[in-house]
């Protein structure tokens, strides 16, 4: 049985060790390269006694760090990357957090590990133990003992309290997400991946583990190339990329900068977006743009391992649609519950609740606002399982597609309506002039605030949405803002948003 | 360009638009910035820029952003 992600590794080496793996530009690494640096850094860390720990990769984004994740899971461990551009102080509460022994790091990074670790956590260079040889009877013992839902990693989200909460993954659910991602978005050996996120998201799983699956090629674009578009459509070009997952708002700024116009992409025929809702203007400047590709909306928390949902468009979309989330992979069933636990009726809006193998183990070291989400299956009284409340609602469309409507924080009662302010945003950014909008609700003098980033007045805006929204849905101000605030995944950052509206923090 | 250093300050006013040599090379702003600045300049001085000028060399210093604008007001 495969109850190990590495099988892919140590498949792929035998079949295809030239090929090209892992690659951002400068640094390249085969499947023969990248097994001999993970194997090797696997050993080190069990002849040094580490091992069923938390590994902390503190690199750069390159080839190398993904040995370095390959290469913890070889000694038994479970990574925890931590980005260079992280602020110190969110490194230290992920550092506190997991109580990792060592830090692996590259050149760049070593002064900056060795000043934020702590006493007792040594720092190792992954340019000394990528090459410290690779014991093959250690590595097995290590294989062998393992099992399919030991953790393999721990990624940081951010929390509403401002402290991150560490996701563990295993073996188990990786396995079943990259089975069920590769299965519906045809991935296979002539893939060549363009990667868009960082790889301390579960966004990057889905180009790392398919490239070792399939002996695919996976491009780590470097990130300068996002606000550069016409450079950014010639490196897709110049690599021959076919296959991309980006964030929509990343695929929004190549066609509303009108790219298209200069440079088209040669080889793209899978363009899957997610995360964040995709502007219909944008999205279909680019199905214009590339007719033969096909396009999936993928949507999923990091708490289920990466994607649970996914829609293949099949029609067309008008400005004033709303691109579904489509169905779960196989393997995962989706419950939308009300507050009670109960199951909706058929087009009734519910809280999204994820069950399947793709559930992830839970929150590291943080028991407390884990069993606050990973939950008991309310239907279920007879044996213990558990299902994850996402805090998203959703719906049944009269397809049977499943439509992603807002958060569940979102959701106001304003004047004695129900108002979803998604509702009013997905109206605004339908205006031509208008390139984003977000809205907030101030509780306290019950007033619908909104924000937003365009070529049109406060009061032209105000005045025109007048036409398109119920009076009672109408902002009671709206802001014109230079540039909408987005978290470190992309998202739009309400947190930020409400923050600038009670003057805490300055626009 | 007053009128630009204005647009900047107003969208990073962490920066010293006026010191700084490698605005990009230097991975001083990212792609909101670029995004935000490119926006910026459309409507200061009511131009439209082709994506083909939004490149690194016309962003890394304050005078390669007003030479991007002037020639695009020159044209006019």
């Amino acid at each position: 049985m495969h109850n190990n992600v590495l099988n892919y590794l140590n498949e792929i080496v035998k079949v295809k060790p030239d090929k090209l793996a892992y690659s951002d530009g400068t640094n390249n690494l085969t499947f023969q390269e990248t097994y001999d640096a993970a194997t090797s850094i696997g050993t080190y860390l069990v002849k040094n006694g580490i091992t069923k720990k938390p590994v902390v990769i503190y690199m750069n984004k390159s080839p190398m760090e993904i040995a370095a994740f390959f290469g913890t899971v070889y000694a038994g461990c479970y990574y925890v990357p931590i980005d260079e551009e992280m602020p110190a102080e969110r490194i230290r509460l992920i550092l506190d957090n997991v109580k990792s022994p060592v830090i692996i790091c590259d050149e760049e990074n070593k002064a900056r590990a060795e000043e934020l670790r702590s006493g007792e956590q040594e720092v190792l260079l992954y340019d000394e133990i990528s090459k410290s040889g690779r014991d093959e009877a250690i590595l097995e013992k290590i294989a062998a003992a393992t099992i399919d839902t030991d953790p393999i990693y721990i990624v940081f989200t951010s929390g509403s309290t401002g402290i991150p909460k560490g996701v563990v993954a295993c073996h188990r659910s990786v396995i079943d997400y990259i089975e069920q991602l590769s299965e519906v978005l045809g991935f296979n050996e002539n893939t060549v991946f363009g990667n868009q996120s960082p790889l301390y998201f579960d966004a990057c799983l889905k180009e790392v583990y398919p490239t070792i699956k399939f002996g695919a090629t996976d491009y780590l674009i470097p990130k300068k190339l996002f606000s550069f578009p016409v450079k950014l459509m010639e490196y897709l070009n110049e690599y021959k990329i076919n296959t991309i997952c980006w964030v929509a708002s990343a695929l929004s700024i190549v066609s509303a900068f009108k790219t298209f116009r200069e440079i088209v992409p040669e080889y793209l025929h899978t363009v899957a977006f997610g995360s964040e809702v995709f502007p219909i203007k944008q999205f279909n400047s680019w199905r214009a743009t590339l007719p033969e590709a096909v396009f999936y909306n993928l949507y999923g928390p990091t708490e289920c391992t990466g994607m649970s949902c996914y829609y293949k468009v099949d029609r067309e979309f008008n400005e004033t649609d709303v691109i579904p989330i489509g169905r779960p992979f196989d393997n995962t069933e989706i419950l939308l519950l009300d507050d009670d636990g109960h199951l909706v009726n058929v087009g009734e809006e519910g809280e999204i609740c994820i069950r399947g193998t793709a559930v992830t183990l839970g929150y590291y070291n943080d028991k407390e606002r884990t069993d606050a989400v990973f939950v008991q299956n309310p239907l279920n009284p007879f044996y213990p399982e558990l299902i994850y409340k996402t805090g998203d609602i959703g719906k049944l469309n009269e397809r049977g597609e499943l439509i992603y409507v807002s958060r569940k924080d979102y959701q106001v009662k304003h004047m004695g309506h129900r108002i979803e302010l998604g509702e009013i945003e997905a109206n605004v950014n339908t205006f031509p002039n208008v390139k984003l909008s977000a809205c907030i609700y101030d509780k306290e003098n019950s007033n619908i605030i909104l924000y937003y980033v365009g070529d049109i007045s406060e009061a032209d805006l105000e005045n025109e949405l007048k036409n398109k929204v119920p009076r009672y849905m109408l902002p009671r101000k709206a802001f014109k803002l230079d540039e909408m605030p987005f978290t470190g995944n992309g998202k739009l950052d309400r947190v930020t948003l409400k923050k600038m509206y009670l003057g805490e923090v300055s626009k | 360009m007053e009128q630009l250093l204005n647009i900047l300050q107003g969208i990073r006013s962490d920066v010293d638009f006026e010191k700084e040599e490698s605005l990009i090379d230097g991975n001083v702003l990212d792609s909101f910035d670029i995004v935000t600045i490119v926006g910026g300049m459309e409507d200061a001085f009511g131009i439209e820029i082709s994506a083909s000028d939004i490149i690194p060399e016309n962003f890394n210093t304050v005078k390669a952003m007003m030479e991007l604008v002037e020639k695009y007001t020159n044209a006019q």
